[in-house]
């Protein structure tokens, strides 16, 4: 099961890199901006945080429909990770876009605020993924119905999303809208380099993951093999895919 | 076979007398908790659809619950599963159900708000409302089907079926609550002095929000319809 820890080094090293790069363009080369001083750092890695996160939850959920249409335990696996590193992303970012709204609006919550409110309905909802696949204890039933869960899940993100925007008026800054935002250059170049990050982080530590989960999957498999059935406890019930 | 199935679920409702019931004093209570949690004699308005909306969500959750149980308790889903017969009419067949449910709750619970909650304009805006009614109550039906098919199978099945429920529940009762805030709008009219005169019950245009809520529907119904036929498998 090396197949995953393929590219891994060099992945591992373009992360490393473009974090540095993205971070010391936030701190030494994107402007302070004039209304909320220094503190409006903290966009550069918030935002990019609760993008990917988001689509790491679409991309649990296309993994999802993957496993539910071929059966391969590696889409399951594929499903898991990702949305177990989205969940840990989402709380990154909600706990900076609290921060971030408490420096810049005088609220730690704010309800009028669409994307928070959508976002935090989202996180809600996927917390539930974990308890879910721990309270079935049938792996193969458990793979299927965190499958059909996170599809469920990925297509309710969007649709979410657009109802909450309907129901509230806007306040958010609109970083990522049809208009381009409205970022000057230098800020622009800060936060793109810092998506490119946080999205190559995030594919790394989900690489990461998947390899430690599959290499201790092979291990105990192996184990097995040369030490006979008995000599080796069976796995205790566990949200992951074992 | 969704007929069959459905017919079935109605019977045995009918004689039981289990969950419908229920649903109904869970919601009556839910308001008279309502009364002592808001401390009003009156609610009006977007307060008024508030305290409807989020009493009808936890009936239906409570319906949800004992959606399938029958079926696990008893073997329905190996029967089921026997039989050459397409998946889906066991949605169909659960989420008529449920529907069913919640109207016949609601003939309860709407006439128990209105005494209860005395919204002001109620009776003008009963149209929109049970337009409204209809809508959330198939959004409530399919998620709720859904959910329960996850739910049923797991161990902490009581558990699981309200916190995936919810969430995925929320885009309804979002447009559902608002919708019916704006049919239950009130409008004060001020005299001299800033002394109240008179209300006006403007029932406001709400048909964005019920294109919403249909739209929610159809998306549930094709999602459910898609992702069903796996929730069955042994």
């Amino acid at each position: 099961m090396s197949t995953h820890a393929k590219h891994l080094r060099g992945l591992t090293i373009a992360t490393l890199v473009t974090l540095t790069a993205g971070l010391a363009l936030t701190f030494f080369y994107a402007p302070i901006e004039l209304n909320e001083g220094f503190v409006q750092k903290i966009f550069y890695v918030h935002v990019p945080l609760a993008i990917i996160s988001l689509m790491g939850y679409v991309a649990g959920g296309v993994f999802g429909l993957m496993y539910l249409r071929t059966g391969k335990k590696v889409w399951d696996l594929r499903s898991y990770c990702a949305i177990h590193m989205s969940l840990i992303f989402s709380i990154g970012g909600l706990i900076s876009g609290a921060i971030w709204a408490k420096a810049a609006w005088g609220h730690w919550w704010v309800w009028s605020e669409p994307t928070l409110v959508s976002y935090l309905i989202v996180v809600l909802l996927f917390c539930t993924y974990q308890p879910l696949r721990f309270s079935i204890e049938d792996p193969e039933r458990q793979s299927t119905y965190a499958a059909v869960f996170a599809v469920v899940g990925g297509a309710f993100v969007p649709l979410n999303f657009i109802v909450v925007r309907l129901s509230v008026q806007y306040l958010h800054p609109r970083v990522l809208n049809l208009e381009g935002g409205q970022l000057p250059a230098s800020m622009a170049t800060a936060f793109y380099v810092m998506v490119a990050a946080i999205a190559l982080l995030f594919v790394t530590l989900m690489k990461y993951e998947m390899l430690a989960k599959s290499t201790r999957m092979e291990t105990r498999r192996l184990r097995r093999r040369v030490l006979g059935d008995d000599a080796v406890a069976p796995v205790s019930r566990s949200a992951a895919p074992v | 076979m969704a007929w069959a199935i459905l017919r079935k679920d109605l019977t045995v409702e009918l004689r039981t007398l289990e969950t419908v019931p229920a649903m109904a004093i869970f919601t009556v209570a839910t308001f008279v908790v309502f009364h002592f949690g808001l401390q009003r004699d009156q609610l009006q308005g977007q307060l008024a659809a508030g305290v409807l909306a989020v009493s009808l969500l936890f009936a239906a959750i409570l319906g949800t619950n004992r959606l399938f149980v029958a079926e696990r308790e008893q073997g329905g889903f190996d029967g089921f599963l026997l039989a050459p017969v397409d998946r889906s009419a066991m949605l169909l067949a659960k989420a008529t159900a449920l529907f069913l449910y919640m109207v016949v709750l609601e003939i309860v619970a709407v006439p128990a708000f209105a005494i209860f909650a005395a919204p002001p304009g109620l009776g003008g805006a009963l149209g929109g409302i049970v337009l409204f009614l209809l809508l959330v109550d198939l959004a409530f039906a399919l998620v709720g089907t859904l959910v329960s098919a996850i739910a049923v199978n797991t161990r902490a099945r009581d558990l699981i079926g309200p916190i995936i429920g919810l969430p995925l529940q929320i885009p309804a009762l979002i447009a559902f609550a608002i919708g019916i805030g704006k049919e239950l709008a009130v409008f004060p009219h001020r005299g001299p002095g800033g002394v109240i005169r008179a209300f006006t019950y403007h029932h406001s245009p709400s048909g964005e929000w019920l294109l919403v809520l249909a739209l929610y529907d159809v998306f549930n119904a094709l999602l459910a319809y898609a992702v069903f036929d796996f929730l069955l498998e042994e």
